[in-house]
């Protein structure tokens, strides 16, 4: 049977599959779920539109305003929340889902985040990094919040 | 005099946080309770200094004059973080439905199941679901790989058909890959003819 696939999705599994040979739904990172206030994507040098179901790709900044704050979802379940004033930047990621093999590396420059850890950090301790810039955090399979520059 | 001292005090106390923001990074690290009771840790490394955090509350505040542990509350947690908990997506849910024999037909529990987990995808803003079908051992790899890719296609487009947005379902099928009920060759097993609803 037909199975619509929206075009520019089609494109990216067919990378993908080329490239790593990992599951189809890999093929975007993320996913915005929930978009308060004031937020907007950063994707190389473009500000794009931050709205709930914005897909996320390796090398995001995500900002929020005074007013703003930003819930995403991550493919292996990982649940990142920024509070007001927050610059996240999603560094690096990989994730195999079969093996749940991968690396996740965040960094919190200033604001607040609060974080569930999903099956990276579960697979492999220390496989999930969130820096600010004061601090490296080894996460090992965890809920747990940080902030970055209190005020 | 009591006012002017608590005044004072917190006119010092704001000047010392602009000293902060200006000069140094700060921040603080809490380690929240965690729901299904799991064994945790969180590494916070400053500089030449590392702390495990490994129980409800633990903390750490990086100071200028270097890390600062302590035991946070969830009074901290609200005052702090209280906009960041608040939009903090939903967890994911993962449900297993089971097909008939050879067949991309659910069995008679497995249809009323189904009823169930679109109410919990629909509880969802954002739903990304992903199907996986798998298959039991009876048959060849071609026929089963064929097999679990239509019971996953076939319930795909049972989510369709009830409003799940097509470019938010993703469905694929491994086969006899992955047996729940680890079998022999050429056995006939219910609990391994499934699909795995994940939804995010």
């Amino acid at each position: 049977m037909p199975t619509p696939i929206a075009p520019a999705f089609r494109i990216s599994l067919a990378v993908l599959a080329v490239a790593f040979t990992i599951p189809a739904y890999a093929a975007d990172i993320g996913q915005i779920k929930i978009a308060k206030g004031q937020v907007t994507v950063e994707r190389a040098g473009q500000a794009i539109p931050a709205m709930p179901g914005t897909r996320l790709q390796t090398g995001d900044v995500l900002r929020t305003g005074a007013d703003g704050s930003v819930g995403l979802t991550m493919s292996d379940n990982s649940l990142l929340s920024a509070g007001p004033n927050s610059v996240l930047s999603l560094d690096r990621y990989e994730f195999d889902s079969t093996t749940s093999q991968g690396q996740f590396d965040t960094t919190l420059t200033k604001g607040s985040l609060a974080v569930i850890s999903g099956r990276i950090a579960k697979q492999s301790p220390e496989a999930m990094k969130v820096r600010t810039p004061a601090s490296i955090l080894g996460i090992r399979g965890t809920e747990f919040v940080v902030s970055s520059n209190d005020d | 005099m009591t006012t002017s001292r608590r005044a004072r005090a917190a006119t010092a106390a704001l000047a010392l946080a602009a000293v902060l923001g200006g000069c140094y990074n700060t921040g603080t690290v809490i380690l929240l309770p965690e729901k299904d009771g799991r064994d945790t840790a969180v590494e916070v490394k400053q500089g030449k200094d590392t702390f495990v955090l490994d129980k409800p509350y633990a903390a750490v505040r990086q100071m200028p004059a270097g890390p600062l542990p302590y035991t946070a509350d969830q009074k901290e947690v609200d005052a702090r973080f209280g906009a960041a908990l608040a939009a903090q997506p939903m967890r994911a849910e993962s449900f297993t439905l089971y097909f008939l024999e050879g067949q991309d037909e659910f069995t008679v529990e497995s249809k009323e199941q189904f009823e169930k987990v679109l109410v919990e995808i629909t509880k969802y803003p954002v739903p990304d679901v992903v199907v996986v079908g798998h298959t039991d051992t009876v048959g060849n790899s071609q026929f089963n790989d064929d097999l679990s890719r239509r019971r996953a296609e076939t319930v795909r487009t049972k989510l369709i058909e009830r409003g799940i947005k097509p470019e938010n379902i993703v469905a694929y099928g491994r086969g006899k890959r992955e047996l729940l009920i680890k079998t022999a060759d050429e056995v006939s097993e219910p609990r391994n003819r499934r699909v795995e609803i994940v939804v995010r």
